[in-house]
């Protein structure tokens, strides 16, 4: 019991800092917003446009790696302090699913 | 719940191990269902060898031994090593990294719980008309092929423990990131601790591919699925691909854990730090990458193509280079140590050798022309069980001496140790190491008879006298085990005497919230430091005296757990036609679901142990330690 509660105690400077740390990422996180809006903007049209299935495939697939990242980090708080560890663990996985898929798709089938 | 142990009565300790979600009492759980599984392979292990004692032996039908082969590999790894090492898993990393419990005590229960029915399942196959019959590894054209219900017990069965397992993986997890005591960084977490985190990530990355191929394997046999069916424009192949995927990194979840518990015992019998630690946590973190760049190497013959062979043949050849540099770390641990040879550490320099012997013929393997000779033979049969018996087997059967005081609080015996070590080693060595040249002499494997032309009687009838003494060295186990327990005689914080991490300074068994105050790690081996230093105590704290929180016991994940086993006969039993089938199977999941609302809509919230039972039972600690040291001494010195 004792160690499970937490007194939070805060100087003045501390708070401001606090403050300011938060504005940042408040803003950070509008910017991906907007630029997430872009990026799909951008995806319908190309759709939309009746491009070659050969351009818009590729090109949607990149939009979403970008949209994933986003997402990750301005939102879901990779960017924080202590994500160190899942990071590792996310990117091994997908490290590994990934060659897996390229074995399967290269070499396995030659 | 009182932290005084009274005496129980018979069927509350039943129920109090049905509902515990104490990690200590957990691994006992694992430990005793482990075991049985253990015997249960062991007695189809026997009855292989004594089909294959001479030639033309008729003991087995053709059926019958395809089954007891299947089975034999089926319940020794996914049934007997893996729980075994979770036992130990369960038991020791909690303690080595000095938390109270691990992340997600109502999690580890469900995961012992569905490994335990999985693997009920599973055999009951043998009563209930016939066990899965396509080897272990349930290549897909055989698997769909086969008659009866068999590899529906395998895929059901095998599905229920896989998800124990998955659970049991992330739990340790999420234990070993978060729930490390003050001080204790990643470079100072023993060696076991270690592997167990290694092969808790290969758990989480690996059982899903087997999950989806068992889910398609069901989908295939049971709901006219055509996944793995050519003649429906499915893809056989494709099941040996999710089957590897899974199972070489499988391989490593299993020796790992084996190579963790070898470093603690080489550390502490040879008195000295491990030499090299960051190179074998290195080595460590690398053989679980590679793990998942080799799985194609168990399919060289399928004919993938050159590319692809040479390709994995060098991945494969690669993995041998961290496994070198653990062998060297362990060797140069020993090297001018102060050796005390007890049972562990005996088995520990006879896992080196042995071990070196499988992972030389794995290399030859790697070489992928020589595997087309090789491939199907008595010769991979030589080298897998020199890996798995050399590595895992003999690191099971140290970790149960080594551990034996810390589960239970009494001693096993040194001297019948040492006979068990006798037979069981030379037993191993006679029944595999001639395996090889059967192999090299053409025997193929997994067939159930051979002619008195072909030359082979011999050596099949040597491999079998030396299953006999494996089977001897077991019993003395069990004996040693029986007389240990009805002798109940206690032995204190660290029986070896030389012991170098957490788990030795605290009582053995320990008290159930296992640190009345959390340690501070000071460095490498912190119960070594101190004892260096002349702490008296062995610790020193994180935090004053103070109640602690702790979980309630739970039934539900039983009663989850029994649900799924239900679900799945009805799942199989769906395909016959009878009209109990279905209503069985939504009965089963009804009550899976049902229990698992419960578990979200009741509160929960644990209880504390206060600070005056603490103290209270502290002094009962310190009272029985007394009359400890006064009356026989425990332990070895």
């Amino acid at each position: 019991m004792a160690h499970d509660t937490h007194d939070i105690h805060r100087s003045r400077a501390e708070f401001e800092f606090i403050k300011r740390k938060r504005a940042t990422e408040m803003r950070g996180q509008l910017t991906s917003f907007a630029m997430m809006i872009f990026l799909t903007l951008i995806a319908f049209t190309l759709v939309a446009a009746d491009f070659s299935n050969y351009l818009i495939v590729p090109i949607i697939l990149l939009l979403a790696a970008v949209q994933v990242v986003l997402q990750l980090y301005n939102f879901m708080h990779m960017s924080n302090k202590g994500h160190g560890m899942m990071a590792f663990f996310m990117f091994s996985g997908i490290f590994v699913a990934f060659t897996i898929v390229l074995t399967m798709v290269t070499i396995v089938w030659w | 719940m009182s932290s005084n142990s009274q005496k129980k009565g018979f069927g509350a300790t039943i129920w109090d191990y049905l509902t515990t979600v104490d990690h200590k009492k957990i691994a006992i759980l694992y430990l005793i269902s482990g075991g049985f599984f253990f015997l249960v392979g062991g007695v189809e292990a026997m009855m292989i060898r004594i089909q294959l004692m001479k030639a033309g032996n008729d003991f087995l039908s053709a059926g019958t031994y395809n089954e007891v082969l299947t089975m034999h590999g089926t319940t020794m790894i996914f049934l007997a090593a893996m729980p075994i090492l979770l036992a130990f898993m369960n038991a020791v990393s909690p303690l080595q990294i000095g938390a109270r419990d691990v992340a997600f005590p109502f999690l580890n229960s469900l995961g012992f719980w569905l490994f335990f029915f999985g693997g009920i399942f599973l055999n009951l196959s043998w009563f209930l008309g016939g066990a899965p019959d396509a080897g272990w590894t349930n290549y897909a054209s055989l698997a769909l092929a086969s008659e009866g219900h068999g590899i529906d017990f395998y895929s059901l069965g095998l599905t229920i423990s896989g998800f124990g397992t998955l659970i049991a993986g992330i739990n340790f997890l999420v234990t070993i990131i978060n729930m490390r005591a003050p001080g204790m960084t990643y470079m100072r977490m023993p060696l076991f601790t270690w592997t167990t985190f290694v092969a808790s990530a290969l758990i989480l990355l690996a059982f899903p591919p087997l999950t989806v191929g068992i889910f398609f394997m069901v989908f295939d046999r049971l709901f006219g699925a055509n996944f793995f069916d050519v003649t429906m424009g499915g893809n056989t192949i494709i099941w040996e691909h999710f089957f590897w995927i899974f199972g070489h990194p499988e391989v490593y979840i299993l020796i790992l854990p084996a190579f963790g518990i070898f470093s603690e015992i080489f550390a502490i019998f040879s008195r000295k730090r491990l030499f090299g630690y960051t190179a074998l946590v290195f080595a460590t973190i690398l053989i679980g990458f590679y793990g998942f760049m080799v799985w194609a190497h168990h399919m060289f013959t399928v004919g993938l193509g050159p590319t692809a062979n040479a390709v994995f043949a060098l991945a494969t050849m690669i993995i041998a280079v961290p496994t070198g540099i653990k062998i060297f770390n362990w060797l140069l641990t020993i090297w001018g140590g102060n050796i005390s040879f007890t049972v562990p550490m005996i088995y520990a320099v006879a896992f080196i050798p042995s071990f070196v012997a499988g992972g030389v013929t794995g290399v030859m393997q790697a070489i992928a022309p020589l595997d087309y000779q090789l491939h199907d033979s008595y010769f991979i049969v030589a080298h897998f069980h020199y890996v798995i018996v050399g590595g895992v087997v003999l690191a099971i059967l140290a970790g149960t001496h080594l551990y034996w005081p810390k589960m239970f609080g009494t001693m096993l015996s040194e001297k019948l140790g040492k006979w068990t070590f006798w037979f069981f080693f030379i037993g191993f060595h006679l029944t595999f190491f001639i395996q090889h040249f059967l192999g090299l002499m053409g025997m193929p494997r997994r067939v159930y008879t051979f002619g008195a032309d072909q030359g082979w009687d011999l050596f099949n009838a040597i491999s079998s006298a030396g299953a006999l003494l494996m089977a001897i060295g077991i019993l003395i186990l069990l004996v040693n085990v029986v007389m240990t327990v009805m002798k109940g005689e206690r032995v204190g914080n660290d029986p070896w005497g030389d012991g170098r991490t957490l788990e030795w300074a605290i009582p053995s068994p320990p008290p159930f919230y296992n640190f009345a105050q959390t340690p501070l790690v000071r460095g490498l081996d912190p119960y070594w430091i101190e004892k260096m230093e002349g702490n008296k105590e062995g610790m020193v704290y994180a935090e004053p005296l103070g109640d602690i929180h702790m979980p309630n016991g739970s039934f539900i994940p039983f009663v989850i757990s029994l649900g799924m086993f239900i679900a799945a006969f009805g799942a199989m039993y769906h395909t016959d036609g009878h009209a109990w089938a279905l209503p069985v199977l939504i009965g089963g999941l009804a009550i899976t679901f049902g229990s698992m609302l419960v578990r979200s809509l009741k509160d929960d919230l644990g209880f504390h142990v206060t600070k005056e039972e603490l103290i209270a039972d502290n002094e009962r600690i310190q009272r029985e330690a007394r009359a400890l040291e006064g009356g026989k001494k425990g332990g070895l010195k």
